[in-house]
């Protein structure tokens, strides 16, 4: 079935059956494999991805259903190729990743909550991403990234994007 | 695992939903698709063609009148809580929606596709049966409104038709002056489905008596259950701690308690007297907390 998704400010089309699911779609058909795919029944969170801004579970949206929202990976996140966004850095720099696995949803988690509320609580933090899992970190650190991109934010007089 | 294959389509209207539904005994429909998408890949659900009503512009918005505000039934959970609307007139719903699911599943889920899918453990039609509020539904005879306590016919079943689509949602309004709401809910961890969950609403006139008082329990029943014979005792009542447990208590005793793996009916019920004293108490609280008006 004929399908435009509109990701990372790109338009593609694509044919898939209406059976595949958004992530899917995402790392099969565009190769974008950043999104990764966990439980696929949409506990884990790794496949979180923004939809109209909004973080959402690819793996809960067929790709069929997409078609025509404005769609944000992980790909999509950082100023140019070979730089991170702020969320990105902060996530390095307080060791906010062990593994990875659920960085990148993490990372969108972030930075829909920081467009949203610059300068979120702790419990906010705790909060924005309580519908991602992660194995590995404890999220003490994760927490502390987001607290860190949300300073950095707040300080920069760049562009406020997160 | 991946889902069955299925044949998709988006109809723009509902009576085309409602025709395709009619012409396929295996279509179903889809809207957010937050419980139904994992249903599917765990093939707990095969439905032969989605029929996807979440764009038809006539099932999406909010109206208000006097008495009762309506919600398209394709309106997003994440709209519906974004809305400053829905604090003040519908204040427990708003307590509830930040139960449903999390943030995520919220903003893809509709208030319409929590209602058709008849969870027991769902905070959404808790707060509509508490309230005693009203289903829209259509289907190829037309357009018939169920009250909540005849929509919900047991675990995941209603009244609707194979062919037919809830359209609205009608949540009644309460306008006096001091109105408080609150919802409470057990579950293993956060977002996870509830054990037990109680709603609650009130509304006291200026001398603090209790002048109108819905009380729910949910996830430990079949269906919502409202507490209509405790609400009756309540009613003129100054709402202390004692008289909302003595009035709460033998209306769970008489409930049909549901047991699973989780935790035991003698459980259940012990958590839902709890719960719903919980939330009696804390929208008396709000209640109090605004001024009676002069």
């Amino acid at each position: 079935m004929k399908t435009t998704l509109a990701v990372n400010g790109r338009t593609f089309t694509i044919d898939v059956e209406p059976r595949a699911t958004l992530v899917d779609a995402l790392r099969d058909e565009l190769d974008l494999t950043g999104t990764h795919v966990g439980c696929e029944h949409g506990v884990c969170g790794a496949c979180t991805v923004l939809i109209d801004g909004e973080p959402a579970r690819a793996c809960l949206i067929f790709a069929v259903q997409a078609d025509g929202y404005d769609i944000t990976t992980i790909e999509g996140v950082a100023p140019a190729p070979g730089e991170l966004s702020v969320v990105q850095d902060a996530f390095c720099e307080t060791h906010g990743l062990q593994c990875g696995f659920c960085t990148p949803g993490m990372i969108l988690a972030a930075q829909a909550l920081l467009r949203s509320n610059p300068s979120p609580t702790r419990e906010e933090i705790v909060s924005a991403i309580s519908a991602n899992i992660c194995r590995c970190t404890g999220y003490g650190q994760i927490v502390e990234a987001i607290e860190l991109a949300a300073r950095r934010l707040a300080g920069s007089n760049a562009e406020k994007r997160p | 695992m991946k889902a069955a294959p299925f044949a998709y389509v988006r109809p723009t209207s509902v009576a085309e939903a409602c025709a395709l539904l009619a012409a396929d005994e295996d279509a179903r429909l889809i809207a957010g698709g937050q419980t139904l998408v994992p249903m599917m890949a765990m093939r707990l659900a095969r439905p032969s063609l989605l029929v996807d009503v979440a764009r038809i512009p006539e099932l999406i918005g909010v109206t208000e009148t006097s008495d009762a505000m309506f919600f398209g039934a394709s309106t997003r959970q994440a709209a519906v809580e974004r809305d400053p609307r829905v604090g003040r007139s519908a204040p427990l719903l708003a307590r509830a929606l930040p139960w449903v699911g999390h943030a995520p599943t919220r903003a893809r889920g509709t208030i319409g596709g929590s209602v058709a899918n008849a969870d027991p453990a769902a905070e959404i039609p808790l707060a509509l049966a508490t309230l005693g509020g009203a289903i829209l539904v259509r289907d190829g005879a037309g357009e018939t409104e169920f009250g909540a306590d005849e929509f919900f016919a047991g675990p995941m079943m209603t009244a609707v038709p194979h062919d037919g689509c809830v359209t609205r949602l009608v949540f009644p309004v309460w306008r006096e002056a001091r109105v408080g709401a609150a919802f409470a809910e057990i579950s293993a961890r956060r977002s996870d489905f509830a054990y037990v969950a109680a709603a609650a609403q009130v509304a006291l006139d200026a001398d603090g008596r209790c002048a109108r008082i819905a009380v729910g329990v949910g996830a430990a029943t079949p269906t919502p259950a409202r507490l209509d014979a405790a609400m009756a005792q309540l009613r003129g009542s100054r709402l202390d701690d004692a008289e909302i447990r003595d009035a709460l208590a033998p209306a769970v005793g008489a409930l049909e308690i549901m047991v699973d793996g989780h935790a035991s009916a003698a459980y259940r019920r012990r958590v839902a007297l709890t719960l719903a004293t919980r939330a009696v108490a804390g929208a008396r609280d709000e209640a109090r907390a605004r001024e009676a008006r002069p």
